[in-house]
Order: structure tokens, then C-alpha cells, then sequence
């Protein structure tokens, strides 16, 4: 599985908008495979975080309710064109990543 | 001397480092189970947010589509018109597990966040917004062809 997170931060007008998208399959734990009948174990992303600088501005929890393939916008001010966030996920199982863009 | 006072700095800065990877626990609380295990709403939020206590607010403007014709994918989004936000909640009420994710902010983020989420069926989209220590929230109804949670 290609794990892979898209990340775009732009600022307009004094705002920042962040647009995340990783893919993930974000498994509920209730889903059957088709083929065995067994149930596909959970496997979703526990928590986003967004980093400015040495700061962390955003923190999403999310459950298994979040759509495979997950996507996540949010705005913020006080950050200048250049400047770098840092994205990261973590699952339930402990798997994790990262990537660090500059706004632009 | 020298030796004791070498071990004093080497104790102190292991305390230093202790309490550092304490902090960011305590200013950020944990993935709470309790609240995404939770089977309903009342829980769940109780479980999040530490509380029950929530009024219903016009500020706060649900996105969503009225029919949906994929309940896996489910495009919402929140924007509040409140001061001091802290946090965004989302909640599924038909959902097995209701709690669908909470988005905490710092001071220099807008009240607003958009993504996807799953719906089991035909029920509530339920945005809670923590602003100055209050609970608000607001309604939409989503209905919702083919389920999300299933196959």
C-alpha cells in the first residue's frame, strides 16, 4: 500500500488554508472481507497534527467514522508566504508520517 | 567534587527531558477510547469534551448534503461564527460509533474545518463547538442512500 499524504498550504488575504489529503484505508474493524468472511482488522488514522514553527496550531482525533482516503481542510492566520508546517498522522496500529511544506 | 556535581547535572537534565515529553501530554489530552468506543451521543460527548452541558447555536454553519448518495463518503463542513474557538466535534448520531472526530485549535485558527466522514444511515451531522469554555451545537440532517459502514 502506497502511503502517501498530499499536502497544500496557501495564504490569501492574511489566511492560510491547508489542504491534507492521505491515503489511508482507515479500516472500522467491523467491515468483512468478502472473500475469507473474516473480519478486516482496524486500521485507521488516531490523530493529525498540524506544526508552525515549533508549535502545534492543530490537533485532530479522529475515530474510524473519518472516510477511507481522508481529507482535511482548516484556516489560519499569522504565517507568511515561506514559512513551514509540518503534517503528521498516527494510527491505531502505530503507524505514522509526516511531510513538511512551505506556504505559498 | 567533581563527580557529584557531574551527577547532579546528569540528573537534572534527565529530569528536564522527563518533564519535556510530559508537557505536550498534558497541554494536548490523549486519543480518548472511551469516547470513540462509544455507542452513543451523550457518551461520547461527555467523553470528549468533559461535558453535557451544550446550547444549541445559529453561529455555527453545517455543510453537508441533504441526500447522500454514498454514506462512505460524506463531504461536511463546520464554520462557527464564535470568539475564542477551541475545539470543533463531530458527531454521527446514527452511526455504531457515533464520535466521528474532534479538531483542536490554537488561537490563530479560523473556526472552520472541512472533510469527509462515513455514515451508517440516515440520521444527524452534529457539530460541537468548544468556544471560552462553552459547548455549542449545531444540527443538519443527512440522508443517506447506501450506507457507509458495511461492504
Amino acid at each position: 500500500m502506497a502511503k502517501k499524504m498530499r499536502v497544500k498550504a496557501k495564504l490569501k488575504a492574511g489566511i492560510t488554508t491547508v489542504k491534507v489529503l492521505i491515503n489511508h484505508p482507515m479500516e472500522t474493524g467491523q467491515r468483512k472481507d468478502k472473500k475469507t468472511g473474516k473480519l478486516i482488522p482496524a486500521n485507521f488514522i488516531q490523530e493529525v497534527t498540524c506544526t508552525l514553527g515549533d508549535k502545534t496550531i492543530m490537533t485532530a482525533r479522529w475515530g474510524s467514522g473519518v472516510s477511507k482516503n481522508p481529507y482535511l481542510a482548516f484556516r489560519f492566520k499569522g504565517a507568511n508566504v515561506g514559512d513551514k508546517c509540518t503534517l503528521a498522522w498516527k494510527s491505531n496500529i502505530g503507524e505514522s508520517d509526516s511531510i513538511e511544506v512551505a506556504i505559498k | 567534587m567533581q563527580r557529584r556535581a557531574f551527577v547532579q547535572k546528569a540528573l537534572s537534565a534527565s529530569a528536564l527531558t522527563a518533564l519535556a515529553s510530559i508537557l505536550p501530554a498534558s497541554v494536548f489530552a490523549a486519543w480518548s477510547e472511551t469516547a470513540f468506543e462509544a455507542k452513543d451521543v451523550d457518551s461520547a460527548i461527555k467523553a470528549i469534551l468533559g461535558s453535557n452541558d451544550i446550547s444549541d447555536s445559529a453561529d455555527i454553519d453545517i455543510k453537508a448534503p441533504e441526500i447522500a448518495e454514498n454514506g462512505a463518503v460524506v463531504p461536511v463542513q463546520v464554520t462557527a461564527n464564535l470568539e475564542k474557538v477551541e475545539s470543533i466535534t463531530v458527531i454521527a448520531d446514527k452511526n455504531p460509533s457515533p464520535l466521528i472526530g474532534s479538531f483542536e485549535f490554537d488561537e490563530n485558527l479560523e473556526p472552520y474545518v472541512s472533510t469527509r466522514i462515513k455514515m451508517g444511515k440516515t440520521g444527524n451531522v452534529v457539530a460541537i463547538v468548544k468556544a471560552d469554555g462553552k459547548l455549542y451545537r449545531a444540527v443538519k440532517q443527512v440522508k443517506v442512500t447506501v450506507g457507509g459502514c458495511g461492504g
